[in-house]
């Protein structure tokens, strides 16, 4: 084989040692650089429109029914202590994973640990299968349960209280 | 407002079989190069090597199609580009003494026996592992098979003294290297116990130094490893080895307790015992002198081997020799030891960069897969297994190229060696097995999150969750 050959043979060689190496971390793109933040402006993505929406014209109902009073998720224990969410008509996510609405930074919650979310007028809590569980006064809790006003919810080290008030 | 949408794992098998096509043609290439560059042709054993390489990659991927299907899509592709690298970089090794030395040499063929032997033996972790977790039950039951295979070259008759480091074992004319599948017992059982201690491990004790301090009673284990260390070092005189386990240990204690100051308190404990190596045992005296002043005319001779690796990647350059047209076999151990120098003679800075950046991301996945991972026992045996690999290679290229003095550890994947070769696989079936663990997605969320489609990442804001979940409850 002729020399010129055997140098571009081992130029394609390294060609090829690197485009490994850059595919390799390709695969890994979503991994390096973490999450993304995709702006929720007038652009929608394609898999958004797809999902049903919740009926717009009951949470504005509810928004604006006075006799509503307003309801908070309020941190009692843990690093986010203090912290206060008013809910709306919408579930809240409580986990690990930054995708979530209260993002635990906790070694003993799951990345997707709890819901809370309103049916029938009522909250509920639900546990989505986490490591260590989720418990309501103490006790582990399987499933759905109902999330009473001034029940104390344990996630990890935090702990979360639903608080009435007027709005 | 935005959304933060965070990557679901898929299980990207196809990507995997991508991989691997390239990592085995890029390997293939890399032998073939060798051969092509020493005598203009293709040597007669290539096709058989080819074949062999091709089953293992068919193999591997059946496998993790079958027993683990979310597994990381990147471990086994880096892992076998390094693997065939190293077999070129051996059979560079083996032309070289032949061609030039006269002497007969058959690393190469060796290597490739203990290949198919890792292979096998990171199949049969893969098939018959069904779920890290088993592993826990035999955390102590690893302890004492790890201490014992630690312990085996010190029995009369069975060790051997090779280069003042008695590591070795020899059975019936085959020697291995015991610390390499104790390593692996080791991590196990490290992980299995301070994944129950971690709690009591990480409390706070006096602060010193600005340095919060664990309680005094809380050293019991460190010194336990320490003292383990100590005697690997007094009666193996082997420092690579003691280093590897304490620093092994170190290390997940850290990722176990998340305190900076075990890592400050290990590094200061082995202090003494590196300073005992270093001035009462000749040959570690020896690599200190070759490791500070190696070029010195007074040194020089007794620095042969690191000086001609030295030359070696000098000679190579920022491109390199080119594959089959270096000289590694000027280097004693040019197979083993210093196959890094012949690497980097043979494929230059932009090749060496290449496979130093393969076993970055091998580590990477490592801890990755630790990050995902849900139970504490996996965190750490996959933390500490990464940190086993990113620990040889820091050791080994670093003893090399003179960034701290030479110790007799091997290189993963790429020195000559069976016992390595066949630990660092079951390694890898390891990880893979814990990057399918960390990467799936749990029975109970496959069941919840069905309305948004496993196969698409998905943004779950507040108003997202809220239309799904009616399903949800359902479900």
């Amino acid at each position: 084989m002729s020399e010129l050959t055997i140098v571009v043979l081992r130029i394609g060689f390294v060609v090829a040692l690197w485009v490994f190496v850059v595919a390799v971390m390709l695969v890994l793109r979503n991994d390096l650089f973490g999450t993304t933040v995709v702006s929720r402006g007038g652009r929608r993505g394609p898999q958004r429109e797809q999902r049903p929406a919740a009926d717009p014209t009951a949470a504005a109902a509810l928004r604006t029914d006075p006799a509503v009073t307003s309801t908070a998720l309020v941190v009692t224990a843990g690093p986010l202590r203090g912290t206060t969410l008013t809910l709306g008509s919408t579930p809240v996510l409580i986990g690990r994973a930054p995708e979530c609405t209260l993002v635990l930074d906790d070694d003993y919650a799951s990345n997707r640990h709890a819901r809370v979310f309103q049916r029938d007028g009522q909250w509920w809590v639900e546990d989505l299968g986490s490591t260590n569980g989720t418990l309501v006064s103490e006790k582990r809790i399987e499933g759905v349960v109902p999330f009473k006003s001034g029940a104390r919810v344990r996630i990890g080290r935090t702990e979360i209280e639903l608080r009435r008030g007027p709005r | 407002m935005a959304t933060v949408v965070s990557y679901t794992a898929r299980p990207r098998r196809l990507t995997q079989a991508l991989l691997l096509l390239l990592a085995l043609a890029t390997g293939l290439g890399a032998i073939a190069l060798v051969s092509l560059g020493r005598t203009g042709e293709l040597p007669s054993s290539f096709p058989l090597t080819a074949g062999m390489a091709a089953g293992i990659a068919v193999l591997l991927q059946v496998l993790v199609m079958i027993r683990a299907p979310y597994a990381d899509p990147t471990i086994l592709p880096l892992t076998l580009l390094l693997n065939l690298i190293g077999l070129a970089a051996i059979s560079s090794y083996d032309t070289a003494r032949i061609l030039f030395n006269d002497k007969t040499s058959a690393y190469a063929g060796r290597q490739l026996i203990w290949t198919a032997v890792g292979v096998l033996a990171c199949a049969a972790v893969l098939w018959l592992l069904r779920d890290h977790r088993i592993l826990r039950r035999y955390t102590w039951v690893s302890a004492v098979a790890g201490a014992l295979f630690l312990l085996l070259p010190l029995v009369p008759g069975l060790g051997r003294d090779v280069y003042g480091a008695r590591i070795w074992i020899s059975i019936a004319g085959y020697s291995f290297q015991p610390a390499e599948i104790a390593k692996i017992l080791f991590a196990v059982f490290f992980a299995g116990y301070l994944v129950s201690r971690r709690d009591t491990l990480a409390l706070a004790g006096p602060k010193v130094l600005g340095i919060h301090l664990p309680r005094w009673s809380d050293f019991g284990p460190i010194v336990v490893a320490w003292a383990f260390a100590v005697a690997i070092l007094v009666f193996e005189t082997d420092l690579g080895t003691s280093l590897m386990f304490f620093g092994l240990f170190v290390a997940m204690l850290y990722i176990a307790t998340d305190r900076l100051s075990w890592m400050i308190i290990g590094a200061v404990m082995f202090l003494p015992p590196a300073l005992y190596a270093v001035t009462q045992v000749s040959h570690v005296q020896k690599r200190l002198t070759c490791w500070l002043d190696p070029l010195a005319s007074s040194n020089y001779e007794a620095c042969f081997q690191i000086n001609q690796g030295l030359f070696g990647m000098g000679a190579g350059g920022v491109v390199g020799a080119g594959l089959g047209e270096g000289r590694p076999s000027m280097v004693p151990f040019g197979q083993s030891d210093f196959i890094f120098s012949g690497i980097a003679e043979e494929m230059g800075m932009i090749g060496t960069f290449a496979v130093l950046l393969m076993y970055l991301l091998l580590v990477q996945r490592a801890l990755r897969a630790a990050v995902g991972i849900s139970d504490g026992f996996g965190t750490l045996l996959a933390g500490g297994l990464g940190f086993v690999i990113a620990l040889q290679v820091f050791v080994v290229v670093g003893g090399v190229t003179r960034v701290m003095p030479l110790t007799g550890l091997t290189l993963p994947f790429l020195a000559a060696g069976g016992s390595s070769l066949v630990a660092n696989w079951i390694i890898v079936g390891l990880l893979v097995r814990l990057s399918d663990a960390a990467r799936r997605p749990s029975a109970r969320r496959a069941g919840a999150g069905a309305p948004h489609g496993a196969g698409a990442p998905h943004g779950a804001t507040a108003s997202d969750a809220g239309a799904a979940a009616p399903q949800g409850v359902a479900a």
